[in-house]
């Protein structure tokens, strides 16, 4: 086995677009749980509706980048008013069960054969980041041993997670941020004291919403592709597993964790593949091995909640009392 | 509201001495008061066809402290529910110092200035307390998602809440914990933090659901202190209690519920002296359990309600129902038949 290869590799994953899009959307769960309390099972729901937002702008209307971009966010927004409007006056739970319920359905709006010449059904969309890598400031070359795409991709990508934690600490260090949290806590107490406890919920939810869609236009981007499978149920809940690893109300937290999460899928994959085809391990092919890791990613998980369990970046003083 | 030009001849008055007459004619339930800032009619709320609240006519003293007491189950906390927002009556009418406030909602009552407590107190355990205390204040522009981000223009008034908090902390003895998460704090402790944070709104009513429940004595009797200055601050206060000493102690005008109807009002020592309010607390089984007993508790809290030099006195506070049901004497529960 290349002990450097391994490392290299997943030193790679720690920067590559797609954990930045994990980090951006598991801040969005951050402003939804973490400081909200909003039980959003529909993360990748979001992700879908900034991917085809996006993609569907691009390539049927023809529009510019920026206003491809502009569509995006305001799809996310009207999902999250449509989720928000019949479920934010109930509890959590009821969210929670209308959120993994509607990402659902948007994946299989999207995969209608009916709807094939607009979102490509089950097959997806291609050729649309076009407008996107026409801004590319950086001539042809190797940048870091990546060529001038890849290169561009991350740069975007990681600014926009690093904006966007910024726009987040700042909004939670707020009076603003403080209603929310105690909302989290008790909301019809901040109702008692005259907060309009719906309106800072729905604001939470449409902040969340749009870091989502954003994380799946940075998702998108470099694979050039949207397909509906990769916005599954699955995908939530490893933003979750991002989340819980880096620590909930936190705002390093979701973008630690997601790196956390691909260093360890990359790690465990390389070292398991090396063994394989050593001949150390015998009993494992490499398709099982693929299954293997995810089996370790949630053994982690369960250890962590075990051992640490307000998270790499969690208060530990916040969760004594919980 | 006849007595809308009145308000005028309250400028100059010192609530804290004022002695006239709260009640128009006599102190019946429902009489009119002479400067009411709650007024309610035919308010009524049923759970599946029990009638939890059913008040023909009750209107609350301004500048006064009223004391709203009755049995368990009597209704007190549904009418708290009812009267801000926090729950639907099935019909009536009520108002907030003259306007109506039928189908507004709880937030914008508590922006009115008619402010609650909660029986099972609320404070956010995962803020400090000097957060929950922040989160209390009004008029915050930093609490509006446009101006959140931009410290300058909330930081000052930042400033100013945060030095009402301190002077409020300090009053309340919570200033030692400032800083401490307020789910670290105790029972006690978590209801004077509730009650601080709702004078944070700097509100014109509060209404405290059993302010005294889990506070221990010592710290009782400057907290009734605190309660009573609220008025000189022109405030006022209507709280549920069923410490009768509390109740004796502080409270200006006493409303008696019992099975969601008002039986009797008054000033505090008449009250306690009603036959009514007597058979509310005593007389009234429906919520004695004479199923195991044999009439035994039944017989005891008979001959309790019988001796007057108990009903009237500062004891009253012991015959509350929840000691009836259990043991008055030093019997234990295995020695009961």
């Amino acid at each position: 086995m290349d002990f450097g290869n391994i490392f290299a590799s997943a030193l790679g994953e720690m920067f590559s677009p797609t954990t930045a899009a994990y980090a951006l959307a598991a801040l969005g769960l951050a402003v939804h749980f973490g400081y909200s309390g909003l039980l959003n099972f529909g993360q990748a729901g979001f992700m879908a509706v900034g991917a085809y937002g996006f993609a569907v702008s691009t390539l049927t209307f023809g529009v510019p980048f920026f206003v491809a971009l502009l569509i995006a966010i305001v799809c996310a927004t009207l999902f999250a008013l449509l989720l928000g409007i019949p479920t934010l006056r109930l509890r959590a739970d009821y969210l929670a069960i209308v959120t993994i319920a509607s990402a659902e359905i948007v994946r299989y709006i999207v995969t209608t054969n009916q709807l094939t010449a607009v979102t490509g059904s089950a097959n997806g969309l291609a050729a649309f980041e076009g407008g996107f890598y026409s801004m590319n400031p950086f001539p042809e070359g190797s940048y870091l041993g990546m060529n001038n795409r890849d290169f561009f991709i991350r740069i975007v990508g990681w600014g926009v997670v690093i904006i966007c934690c910024i726009l987040v600490w700042l909004l939670m260090r707020s009076p603003w941020g403080r209603v929310l949290k105690g909302i989290r806590e008790d909301e019809n107490a901040v109702r008692s004291l005259g907060k309009n406890v719906y309106a800072y919920k729905m604001q939470a939810l449409i902040i969340g919403g749009v870091l989502g869609a954003l994380a799946g236009m940075i998702f998108t981007l470099p694979r050039g592709a949207v397909q509906p499978a990769n916005y599954g149920t699955e995908l939530t809940f490893f933003l979750w597993t991002c989340l819980l690893l880096g620590g909930m109300a936190t705002v390093l937290g979701p973008v630690i964790g997601a790196m956390m999460f691909w260093v360890v899928l990359s790690l465990t994959q390389s070292i398991l593949y090396g063994l394989i085809e050593s001949g150390a391990i015998t009993w494992l092919t490499t398709a099982q091995a693929g299954q293997l890791r995810y089996i370790l990613v949630g053994v982690a998980l369960m250890l962590l909640m075990i051992f640490r369990p307000q998270g790499v970046f969690g208060n530990k003083k916040e969760l004594a009392f919980a | 509201m006849s007595t809308s030009s009145e308000h005028t001849t309250d400028t100059g008055v010192d609530f804290m001495t004022d002695s006239r007459p709260i009640a128009v004619g006599e102190a019946l339930p429902g009489c009119k008061k002479r400067d009411p800032i709650v007024v309610a009619e035919n308010v009524t709320r049923s759970f599946g066809g029990i009638n939890a609240v059913d008040v023909d006519y009750l209107e609350i003293p301004r500048h006064k402290i009223t004391a709203l007491i009755g049995p368990n189950g009597a209704g007190k906390t549904t009418l708290f529910n009812l009267l801000t927002g926090f729950d639907t009556p099935n019909s009536g009418t009520w108002t907030f110092e003259g306007k109506s406030l039928a189908g507004v909602s709880s937030y914008k009552v508590a922006r009115m200035g008619m402010v609650r407590t909660f029986q099972l107190t609320k404070v956010m355990g995962k803020l400090t307390v000097m957060e929950n205390m922040r989160l209390g204040a009004a008029n915050q522009p930093g609490e509006s998602l446009g101006k959140a981000l931009f410290k300058n223009i909330w930081g000052g008034r930042e400033k100013e809440i945060t030095a009402q908090a301190e002077v409020l902390l300090e009053k309340f003895k919570l200033d030692a914990k400032t800083d401490d998460y307020a789910a670290s704090l105790s029972g006690g402790q978590r209801k004077l933090l509730e009650m601080a944070r709702s004078l944070m709104v700097q509100p014109k009513l509060v209404m405290l659901d059993e302010p005294m429940a889990g506070v221990n004595p010592a710290l009782t009797q400057s907290l009734l202190d605190h309660i009573k200055n609220l008025k000189a601050d022109g405030m006022t206060v209507l709280f549920v209690e069923h410490d009768m000493h509390m109740v004796r102690h502080i409270a200006d005008w006493v409303v008696v519920m019992a099975e969601g109807k008002v039986v009797a009002e008054g000033p505090p020592g008449e009250v306690m002296k009603n036959p009514a309010v007597i058979d509310a607390y005593l007389g009234a089984h429906h919520d004695v359990d004479l199923g195991d007993a044999e009439g035994i508790r039944e017989l005891e809290a008979e001959l309790e309600a019988n001796d007057e030099s108990v009903v009237g006195t500062e004891d009253a506070g012991i015959i509350g129902v929840e000691t009836v049901t259990g043991q008055p004497h030093s019997r234990t529960e295995k020695d009961t038949p």
